[in-house]
């Protein structure tokens, strides 16, 4: 099947505006009439949820922590894009636009990438009003900095807490709409499965996590914003309840889930210390700008950084990317961070590591600048490692942060499966094949807070629904299967954890679907993930019950899933001959190892349409046009 | 099978598994942990005695391995919160020799490492105790409370759309940094786990603070004082006697000043009320 995006035509400048002229209504006092179902409540979730509420809609918002104010969007450090050019430095909406579409490297839609950059302003003047506390300059206005991928600095940032306090802004508009009965919370509750009555999504299953009690609600619409599913690699620098469940569920009920393969590696992170490990620990792309990254020119160079003189030191983003150098994207950082280790030239343990250096930015700026740009970073960092980064260069090393792939959606951010919306990280649609630092923000809050507000409404308006309650034997069938199905997990009484499946799919996905894929390793994947998963389901071990809290079930449930869809992102993977922004195979790359982009046969987007357990996924595809940034090799030399 | 031997303690102990690790770098530390079945449950310390782990584990690591331990001999794990594992969601909450969030200074537990222990240290683990934060197992309490207070004025009334450029009032630096040092707090409630009398001051202070440095925020500054300590007391939290245990705690290190601005705001907004009842209803 060919998909069509919806998208408008003509002018790119216009596209949204017109598109907003031509929705359809629903009348201020008729909106109270329609119940929309938000799961997830960061940064999109939490935007959505408040903003629809203000409109009038009945709004039911779930999240699995015990509060909203504690979704992943929390963790984001550095900070949100936004094309104020308040720096005068020659910033526009078209450039914000042109970067995006080319930091995706020519996978994304242009249309939805310039609604982003459109919105990404009135975000600012947004979260300003909440009360976020943006850095200042000493004349009182708004303070920016530069981000990876970019020429000019429009990066809004809130110290190291960039999403904390956009999510905090976010929260407190929700539980502004939670006072006034608005919108009702429903925290610890695990959506469990999506409703499709007639093949309209109308509802979902969750989990209360502290009774186990199982149930049903019904809507006459659902939103998805529970964002990425990095934690199919067990390791990564999401938090540890990042899951794929919500979006993998509606994939099995017919939401297309498109281009999973598209996964970032981040460049800087605090390398791995050993088995234990639990999770890794970005350090923001922020610092970047002040630190310089470097390894020693031999290779098995153990000399103590300091002793090693500056000729002998390779800086090698400088060298190589001149013009970019420490603000390389985050793709080509992390190939280059690896390259180098596989070189044999890597620094600490095991030689899987890279030096940030930040000697000459104190000699340049002072101690007092870069603690006041970097403090609770460089604090954080010690904090791990028990290494003082004033000192000594921190050690970096890539590790798995974001993932472009998600679930497919149009202009209006619907799915095929029409009455399921998706926001933020859980859908597929503005970053293409590689996200630059700070859109990730800048995506969740344009979706929830400027994009589904209006869309919502449109299909509200455009499509006649009879009511639904959970009493439809659909909503029996669906939560009589979620049962079932927890309690198959709770009687396997096999010998193995939970955790060490995981650690054993992670470890698989990292070293042959991590940030080098080739045929081979992908055939070897396709072929162990099926036998991974059937051990799993013999020999697991779930202790306690289902009607309990219990952190053992809800780990179990969130594994069994990823041991589905891995294959599905080994698949993608497979399928797609180039190299393009996240997405590196070796076959397909130049002789000094930049990505080769194959546009002939791959500008399009790859949106698998589940087809039943044992058969294989069906692809459909979704053409790429560039209309406005022409296709061109990515170079940031 | 599960948590047959929770009531057992000391003699129960699980022999540590075999380390593949260099042993020079291992630890041990014995470790005694609430455990509660559920809400309704009493509850009561378990021993775990010889738990081996390395130094550069967080906390949270190394009760992760005596997890997966558990689970290798058929019990159930020990339920804690954790989310982000940065320091920065506030969802765990870990009281660690009688301290919340344990001895380092600034840092929650998700960020302590095993290197902040002695080897052969006996560690005791409790849930925040509190009356408005009842444990619902284990280690896992119930935080509601804060979220509802936030809902009765922690915000700024602004709806989507239609707000004023960014740049378009200037907001002296000191002033922007003084609100970030409030909104800093993780809403972990480490404060009111500390305090004797169990109160949420820091925490309604750190967002009054927060709100009240800013312009935006200033319009609501007394309407919202008022009505989230008047939530704060109808949720059970104790009121202040200035033991500035919650300060010492406080991972975001969240200063106790901010109580002072909090009552600052609440008292102006009683008397404005008063003025107002004297006024004869305040045009209502
Ligand atoms: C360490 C780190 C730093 C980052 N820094 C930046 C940065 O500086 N700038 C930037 O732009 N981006 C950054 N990012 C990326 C960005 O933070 C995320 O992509 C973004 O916040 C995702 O927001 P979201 O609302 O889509 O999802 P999330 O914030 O992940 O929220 C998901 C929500 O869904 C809920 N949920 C999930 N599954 C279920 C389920 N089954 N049932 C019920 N609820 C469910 C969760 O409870 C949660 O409320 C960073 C990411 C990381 C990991
Ligand atoms: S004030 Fe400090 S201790 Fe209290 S909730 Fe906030 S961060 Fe936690
Ligand atoms: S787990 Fe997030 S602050 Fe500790």
């Amino acid at each position: 099947m060919i998909l069509d995006g919806k998208c408008p035509t003509g002018p790119i400048e216009t596209r949204w505006e017109r598109c907003k002229a031509e929705l359809k209504l629903v009348n201020p006092a008729n909106k109270r009439k329609y119940k929309v179902i938000v799961v997830g409540t960061g940064l999109a979730g939490a935007s959505a949820a408040a903003t629809l509420a203000e409109l009038g809609y009945q709004v039911d918002a779930f999240c699995f922590q015990d509060s909203p104010r504690r979704a992943h969007s929390i963790a984001a450090q550095g900070g949100i894009n936004a094309a104020k050019n308040y720096q005068n430095d020659g910033d526009s909406v078209w450039r914000l636009f042109y970067d995006t579409v080319k930091g995706g490297d020519f996978r994304a839609r242009e249309s939805n990438v310039h609604r982003l950059a459109e919105c990404s302003r009135n975000i600012i003047d947004q979260c300003v009003a909440q009360g976020v506390p943006f850095a200042r300059e000493y004349g009182g206005l708004l303070d920016n900095r530069s981000f990876g991928g970019a020429q000019v600095s429009r990066t809004f940032y809130a110290r190291g807490q960039t999403g904390q306090q956009l999510l905090i802004g976010a929260y407190q508009a929700l539980a502004r709409m939670i006072g006034l009965r608005k919108v009702t919370m429903f925290p610890r509750t695990e959506m469990l499965d999506v409703v499709v009555v007639n093949g309209v999504a109308r509802g979902i299953v969750v989990r209360d996590l502290i009774s186990g009690k199982v149930s049903t609600h019904a809507a006459d619409a659902v939103v998805l914003a529970t964002g990425g599913y990095g934690n199919v690699f067990f390791l990564s620098t999401n938090a540890k309840g990042c899951n794929v469940t919500a979006t993998w569920r509606a994939h099995k009920k017919g939401a297309f889930f498109a281009n999973p393969c598209y996964t970032q590696i981040h460049p800087t992170c605090i390398p791995v210390s050993g088995d234990h490990q639990s999770k890794l620990t970005l350090m923001s792309e922020s610092l970047r700008n002040d630190g310089r990254i470097w390894v020693p020119k031999t290779k098995g160079d153990a000399r103590s950084p300091d002793q090693i003189p500056e000729d002998e030191r390779d800086y090698y983003l400088e060298r190589r990317y001149p013009s970019y150098g420490n603000l390389a994207p985050r793709d080509i950082s992390s190939r280059s961070a690896k390259y180098a280790c596989d070189e044999g030239r890597g620094v600490g343990p095991g030689g899987l590591g890279v030096y940030l250096d930040f000697a000459d930015a104190i000699k340049r700026l002072g101690e007092a600048t870069i603690r006041e740009r970097y403090g609770n970073l460089f604090d954080m960092y010690e904090r791990i490692t028990g290494e003082n980064p004033y000192q000594v260069p921190m050690r970096i090393y890539p590790a798995v942060h974001y993932t472009m792939g998600g679930l497919w959606v149009d202009y209006h951010l619907m799915s095929n499966l029409p009455g399921l919306f998706v926001l933020g990280e859980a859908n597929f649609s503005d970053h293409g094949a590689n996200r630059l630092g700070a859109s990730a923000l800048m995506q969740g809050l344009a979706d929830g807070y400027f994009v589904i507000p209006y869309t919502i409404g449109h299909f509200f308006a455009s499509t006649k629904q009879e009511k639904v309650t959970t009493d439809h034997p659909e909503f029996k069938k669906a939560e009589a299967e979620v049962t079932a199905r927890m309690n198959r997990l709770l009687s396997i009484n096999g010998k193995r954890t939970v955790d060490s499946f995981h650690k054993e799919l992670g470890k698989l996905m990292w070293d042959k679907v991590g940030m080098a894929r080739d045929r081979a390793g992908l055939q070897e994947t396709l072929q162990k993930i099926p036998a991974i998963r059937e051990e799993f389901w013999k020999n697991v071990f779930v202790p306690g019950s289902g009607e309990a809290l219990n952190q053992a079930l809800e780990k179990a449930g969130r594994v069994a899933d990823f041991l589905e869809f891995a294959e599905l992102l080994a698949a993608d993977a497979l399928h797609r001959e180039e190299s393009c922004g996240g997405h590196f195979r070796t076959e397909y790359q130049t002789e000094d190892g930049e990505a080769v982009r194959n546009d002939q046969e791959f500008c399009y987007v790859g949106a698998w349409e589940w087809k039943g357990d044992g058969k294989a996924a069906e692809l459909h595809k979704e053409p790429l046009k560039y209309e406005f940034v022409h296709l061109a090799t990515r170079s940031y030399k | 099978m599960s948590g047959h031997d929770h009531g057992h303690g000391h003699g129960h102990a699980p022999n540590p598994a075999p380390s593949h690790a260099p042993s020079h770098a291992m630890m041990r530390v014995n470790l005694h942990i609430w455990r509660q079945k559920d809400a309704h449950d009493d509850g009561r310390m378990v021993a775990y005695p010889n738990v081996e782990c390395s130094p550069d584990m967080s906390f949270l690591e190394m009760l992760d391995v005596l997890n997966e331990r558990l689970q290798e001999k058929g019990e159930e794990p020990i339920a804690f919160d954790s989310d982000c594992r940065e320091g920065v969601c506030g969802m765990c909450s870990l009281t660690v020799n009688g301290t919340p969030h344990g001895p380092r200074k600034g840092t929650t537990v998700c960020q302590l490492h095993m290197r902040s222990f002695r080897d052969g240290e006996e560690i005791f683990i409790e849930p925040w105790r509190a009356k408005a934060f009842p444990v619902q197992k284990d280690l896992v309490v119930d935080r509601g409370a804060f979220d509802r207070i936030i809902a009765a004025g922690g915000f700024v009334s602004v709806r989507t759309g239609g707000c004023p450029d960014g740049n378009a009032i200037p907001v002296p630096k000191e002033e922007a940094d003084q609100a970030m040092d409030a909104a800093s707090c993780i809403g972990c409630g480490a404060c009111v786990a500390a305090c004797p009398n169990a109160a949420a001051m820091l925490f309604v202070g750190a967002k009054v603070s927060h709100l009240r440095h800013l312009p935006q925020g200033q319009a609501e500054q007394k309407r919202r004082a008022q009505a989230m300590v008047d939530t704060m007391d109808a949720e059970g939290f104790g009121n202040c006697s200035n033991y500035f245990e919650c300060e010492a705690v406080c991972p975001k290190e969240i200063p106790v000043k901010v109580i002072a601005e909090l009552n600052r705001d609440y008292l102006s907004a009683s008397l404005t009320r008063e003025e107002r009842k004297a006024d004869g209803g305040g045009g209502g």
